[in-house]
């Protein structure tokens, strides 16, 4: 038993030479999930239908890593086609949406101070379903589908935002209400346009790409979606220390110094533009912004600075499995939504029972 | 010189005033109690002084300066909130919570240091529960929690601690040692700004106290003045003696307690199916 005075006396001294005090955890989990996501990548990249040996993937990437001009091998331009041009963009499509969902699932729950929540609490995957329907019966081109995805995801958010804002009462709870509103608003606005769209071509698309799936994925979206969805995800981890004041209730965050409208507004954005953006490159795909971040938690601990890089990685490395699965495990692919939900729900059910702490 | 002041100052929820011209001014290092019945406007004095609710009439000061021009997180290194204890939903480790208080020190993007990490260690040491560390916040027990948070309010490096109702939900020996726990921070220069439902704590540890009324200041003033039968009377309704055991430690019993306990008889059942529980004791 150390004597108190003088442990107090050794914390001063701590305190002001900034020496460590406590002894530092050893981190092995986040370099380990790391790595796996980065062998689950390497390994996708060599599954396909068209056969790719270990070696052909050494050769190929010594020739780009040392310099080599492609443009002389036959085989290496098919691989150059077939791995940077039609593998790598869906490896890192899965990745980028696997990893958005369930950061925004995990940031969401701890801000609503609710394990329950999903990324589409404030309705933005509601709102993107209804943009991409609404675009894909009204305009032609690919891209104006993904935009009007994105813009109504936002629209939807920003009602429900502004819904709660105009209401008084409890913020969290009015918000909560509003989201429900913005949702069933916007998905009874999709009922309208699938009532409305040509039930030969157009409504089985808006169905189909409902259920989600990579299979329409090309380089240059995925490229483009790139920053801003890894800019989102970096803002929402660099704001963890505040999801945990936020999560001791308003009225305490408050007299902690912080700023809890603007601090909330700020991750509020990040989280619908990246949930939206998830929307536009595969459509719904649900349950993974529920159940990565439980599944974070149990490995990590509820600490949002250690919770939110975890679910992102872990996210990223569900969503890229299933995807192989989706387009490898039948002759037909497999849409990832319904993969997500089967797999997603019974095992969900199973780690709750198994977990005694629940939530904790 | 005035510490902390609130001048006229009137709050309301909607048309029903909570709060009615309060005029009140604490020194620095009381320990000030709030008395009063349930829906008094105790909890809400507490909201105003923190800055959570905006008076709609009235001035609250701290060393002078109205308090809303303090920006939040200067406020926050001078006043901290302990509220009461409560249940959260996330399992963050006691260390974790405590760190929390560091905020208000923090530029906007920011990651706790080391030397948080002892000042954190270094409150929690200071009530001497720093073996909790590493225990989750949900699964201390209630004082414990409590401890926690008063730690927080160390770490926060504030000087002014307001609590609600600090000892509610606490077993009989853990409401003790926190009044204990509070004399002795104040003995280091602390205010206290707390609100009770109990006399009693009130007169033990209180330099002050302030007995709330429907909104208005029913007394203000030392502890063992204002805390009187004819007081205590008017602020509950209900009929309390005041007595003083041997070295003059003063103790309130409900009068009106008295018939309802000479009624009392032994239960008959008890006599049948227990042996007496002392010898079980002994």
């Amino acid at each position: 038993m150390r004597n108190r005075s003088s442990f107090i006396a050794e914390l001063d001294s701590a305190i002001k030479k900034g020496t460590m005090i406590l002894p530092e955890k050893t981190v092995v989990l986040m370099p380990l999930l790391l790595f796996l996501l980065f062998a689950a990548a390497v390994v996708s990249l060599s599954l396909g239908r068209y056969p790719v040996t270990w070696s052909d993937i050494y050769d190929f990437f010594t020739a780009v890593l040392s310099g080599q001009s492609l443009a002389g091998c036959r085989k290496l331009q098919i691989l150059k086609n077939l791995f940077i041009d039609i593998r790598l963009p869906r490896i890192v499509a899965a990745m980028l949406v696997g990893a958005s969902l369930s950061v925004s699932g995990a940031a969401f729950q701890s801000m609503f101070i609710n394990p329950l929540v999903s990324p589409g609490l404030l309705g933005v995957l509601a709102g993107a379903s209804f943009g991409a329907a609404l675009g894909m019966v009204t305009t032609s081109t690919w891209f104006a589908v993904q935009i009007s995805s994105v813009a109504f995801g936002l629209v939807a958010v920003a009602a429900a935002v502004g819904m709660a804002a105009i209401y008084r009462g409890d913020r969290l709870l009015m918000l909560i209400l509003g989201g429900i509103i913005s949702s069933a608003l916007f998905t009874s606005l999709l009922s309208v346009v699938k009532y409305l769209a040509d039930p030969y071509s157009q409504l089985p698309a808006i169905v189909y790409w409902l259920m989600g799936g990579f299979s329409a994925i090309d380089a240059e979206t995925v490229w483009a979606v790139c920053i801003p969805m890894v800019s989102g995800i970096v803002v929402l981890i660099s704001l963890a220390n505040y999801l945990n004041i936020l999560s001791m209730g308003d009225e305490e965050a408050r007299c902690l110094g912080v700023n809890v409208r603007l601090i909330r507004m700020m991750m509020i954005f990040p989280a619908t533009l990246i949930s939206a953006l998830t929307v536009a490159l595969g459509g719904m795909i649900g349950w993974v912004g529920l159940v990565i971040p439980h599944i974070a938690r149990m490995l990590v601990g509820p600490d949002n600075r250690k919770l939110l890089p975890a679910s992102a990685v872990i996210g990223a490395i569900y969503l890229l499995v299933a995807d192989d699965i989706s387009r490898l495990a039948f002759t037909v692919e497999i849409p990832i939504g319904i993969l997500t939900s089967l797999v997603g729900i019974p095992f969900f059910a199973l780690i709750l029972a198994k977990s005694k702490k629940g939530w904790n | 010189m005035s510490f902390i002041c609130m001048d006229h100052v009137t709050y309301g929820y909607g048309n029903t005033p909570v709060l009615n011209d309060i005029n009140l001014c604490l020194g620095k290092g009381e320990v000030v109690s709030l008395l009063g019945p349930n829906g008094s406007g105790k909890t809400t004095l507490l909201k105003v002084l923190l800055g959570l609710c905006r008076p709609q009439n009235g001035e609250v000061r701290l060393e002078g300066r109205p308090v809303r021009q303090i920006n939040a997180k200067a406020l926050a290194r001078r006043m901290a909130y302990v509220p009461q204890t409560h249940k959260i939903s996330f399992a963050y480790r006691v260390i974790d919570v405590v760190l929390m208080g560091r905020m208000p020190h923090k530029p906007f993007f920011f990651r706790y240091s080391t030397q948080d990490e002892a000042q954190a260690l270094k409150a929690l040491e200071q009530l001497s529960i720093a073996h909790l560390r590493n225990r989750p916040y949900t699964e201390v027990s209630g004082g414990e929690r409590q401890l926690t948070l008063i730690a927080r309010a160390l770490a926060q490096g504030a000087d002014i601690l307001v609590m609600d109702e600090p000892v509610s939900g606490l077993d009989y020996g853990n409401q003790i040692r926190l009044l204990a726990q509070i004399a002795t921070l104040a003995d280091h220069g602390y205010t206290f700004i707390k609100t009770t439902h109990f006399p009693e704590h009130a007169v033990w540890i209180s330099d002050r106290v302030v007995m709330l009324k429907g909104g208005k200041v029913l007394a203000n003033g030392h502890a063992p003045m204002v805390v009187n039968e004819e007081n205590l009377y008017l602020l509950y309704n209900t009929d309390i003696g005041m007595a003083d055991l041997d070295e003059g430690l003063r103790v309130c019993v409900p009068r009106n307690m008295l018939g309802h306990f000479k009624k009392r008889k032994p239960v008959d059942s008890f006599n049948y199916f227990t042996p007496n529980p002392l010898k079980q004791v002994i």
